[in-house]
């Protein structure tokens, strides 16, 4: 059995986990965004002499097929992953909240016809509603932006419906209707404070699935495909590139690849640590 | 039971004719057609293509018309294979995505029964910490780094494997593990937390109290309780698999339906494009279904509903 003080010291653990997933994305965001003034080279210098280098002093992370330093380009990718994380977790955050408070408050048919949209929306392959989605938007960052964000809303449709249905039992809900209080304000006042918990939560998750889709579809040749943008180049893209070239340089998928995997892994331990944090019947 | 089936069987039916139509739409609001090239076709060659493929017509006439093919189980010409329709290249490729679909399903049930089993049996151990840290970094894992890790030690590193061929049993080993690693740690993790959610229900201390041994509380009676939260999951991890293939499948150059929608998106060949993606769907639809009707079995109380 567990006792209090094991639980408490597993919390704790977490707690520290979570910490330095925190301080991993805060040095991942400062250093992508900060990349155009503390390296030395361009994202796009290239030198002919230095083909393929493996890590170095001068060159933490190696260089690349075309001489390119390769931690400048993937901190200029973390720029790009950054920007769709948070991009598409914001844009799904304003559709998706506004969605399920206007369903779950509505209730009635008006919360079953929005309801049945979601579900079906819910249950395809993400990937595939990119996909479609891309050929539509285009292949800039702004239109992964939009792509991305048309897909992930639902999730935050369906979370926010559920807790506004749960709030609208509470107490102090029916004493503010009771007294009288127009619906806009209960519902801005009362029901959307109490819900931010579990919706910050799903913002947290939906930042690195984001991160995520945009890599793989990258790594497909599906995503970002806009060479003359001085935005920087996706971690996928520099995977494919190091994909092509790993029997003999492993180094340029390695780093790529790991920055993606880590900066997933962090964002997930933030909003597991978080979750628990504010649900305690899941610790 | 029967009109259940018939509901659930309509609605699935509702999801594909929307999913048609959506996809439909949108191809036709995509920029730029099928047919344009690097180099300008002569314009009467395009107007014999289009006329060929009725693109000539009104919207709605060309909406009538496939869908009066997809109920007629006809799915189309391909823009790009000439001498294949969308549904031989369905017939060559779905039995293949299909296997490793299954394949990856079963690795994943075997992985996450035992180590879900066992986290919750020991739990608060560093065992239990250190099964739960993988599910998460398994979780975290995009499809493409691990499939690039296996290939780099497994076949490049300790030529245990081939690095791209599906040919043998063995060739399956690689691409099984890749879409079924992602599953199985989500898989484990569920299991042990509703495993240790149940272990605090009355049932069980009346069973701890009637002297069962731990192992035979947590095998006996928590286990069958577990059921249902695994079965849940089964339908959007369905979703998953399917997305997953599209990327394995590209990884490991394996011939299957996910290798052939992502050249079918660059190519834009739009029949093939919408072909795949209900297929896609019917097989989601069909998946959920499957898992609604497994309920039934599972739980009684859900049956007599």
């Amino acid at each position: 059995m567990t006792t209090a003080t094991t639980q408490h010291r597993n919390f704790r653990r977490f707690d520290a986990l979570a910490g330095a997933g925190a301080v991993f994305i805060m040095i991942v965001l400062l250093s992508g965004f900060a990349v155009p003034w503390i390296s030395p080279y361009g994202s796009g210098e290239l030198r002919e002499d230095n083909l393929l280098a493996g890590p170095s002093w001068t060159h933490p992370m190696g260089t690349d097929a075309l001489g390119r330093d390769l931690l400048t380009r993937v901190l200029y990718g973390a720029r790009v992953s950054m920007t769709v994380g948070i991009g598409t977790a914001l844009i799904a955050l304003i559709i998706g909240t506004t969605y399920g408070l206007v369903s779950g408050f509505k209730g009635g048919h008006i919360d079953d016809f929005m309801m049945r949209l979601v579900d079906i929306f819910y249950g395809l392959p993400d990937m595939l509603i990119f996909i479609l989605l891309s050929l539509l938007f285009g292949k800039s960052i702004g239109g992964l932006l939009v792509a991305l964000g048309l897909v992930t809303w639902v999730r935050f449709a369906r979370i926010t419906r559920g807790q506004v249905l749960q709030a609208k039992e509470f107490v102090y809900v029916e004493g503010a209707r009771a007294m009288g209080a127009p619906r806009r304000r209960i519902l801005m006042r009362h029901i959307l404070p109490n819900i931010l918990g579990p919706i910050l939560v799903t913002l947290t998750f939906s930042i690195p699935a984001a991160i995520l889709a945009e890599s793989t579809l990258s790594f497909i040749g599906l995503g970002i495909n806009d060479p003359y943008s001085g935005w920087g180049t996706s971690w996928g893209t520099l995977a494919q590139d190091g994909w092509r070239a790993m029997r003999a340089y492993p180094h340029i998928i390695f780093f790529p690849a790991a920055a993606i995997v880590l900066t997933i892994l962090a964002f997930n331990t933030v909003g597991n640590a978080l979750r628990d944090l504010l649900d305690p019947r899941t610790r | 039971m029967a009109p259940f089936l018939l509901k659930r069987i309509f609605h699935g039916v509702a999801v594909l004719w929307v999913v048609a139509t959506l996809t439909f739409v949108l191809l036709r609001l995509t920029p730029g057609g099928p047919f344009d090239r690097e180099r300008k076709l002569p314009p009467q060659v395009v107007a014999n293509l289009e006329a060929k493929y009725h693109l000539d017509e009104s919207f709605f006439k060309q909406y009538l018309r496939y869908l009066t093919g997809v109920v007629r189980g006809d799915l189309g010409p391909s823009y790009k294979y000439l001498d294949r329709g969308v549904n031989d290249i369905v017939r060559d490729t779905l039995p293949t995505s299909a296997l490793l679909g299954a394949l990856a399903i079963a690795f994943a049930l075997a992985v996450s029964i035992p180590a879900g089993l066992f986290a919750a049996y020991c739990r608060g151990s560093w065992i239990d910490r250190w099964l739960m840290i993988s599910a998460s970094i398994g979780i975290s894992m995009p499809h493409f780094i691990l499939g690039a890790v296996l290939i780099w030690a497994l076949a490049l590193q300790l030529n245990w494997f081939h690095a791209a061929r599906w040919d043998a049993l063995s060739s399956a080993v690689l691409p099984t593990i890749t879409l079924g690693a992602a599953p199985a740690a989500y898989l484990s993790a569920l299991l042990r937390s509703s495993l240790i959610e149940t272990l605090g229900e009355d049932f069980i201390r009346t069973a701890r109290a009637k002297g069962i041994t731990e192992a035979g509380v947590l095998f006996k009676h928590a286990f069958s309780q577990s059921l249902i939260p695994m079965l849940t999951v089964m339908g959007p991890l369905t979703a998953t698999l399917l997305t997953g293939s599209f990327v394995v499948e590209y990884v490991f150059a394996i011939p299957g339906m996910g290798r052939f929608f992502i050249t079918a998106v660059t190519d834009r060949d739009y029949p093939l494009i919408m072909g795949v993606t209900l297929i896609y769907t019917a097989l989601l639809v069909s998946a959920n279904l499957i898992v609604d009707l497994l309920y039934g079995i599972v739980d009684p109380r859900i049956r007599s509903q």
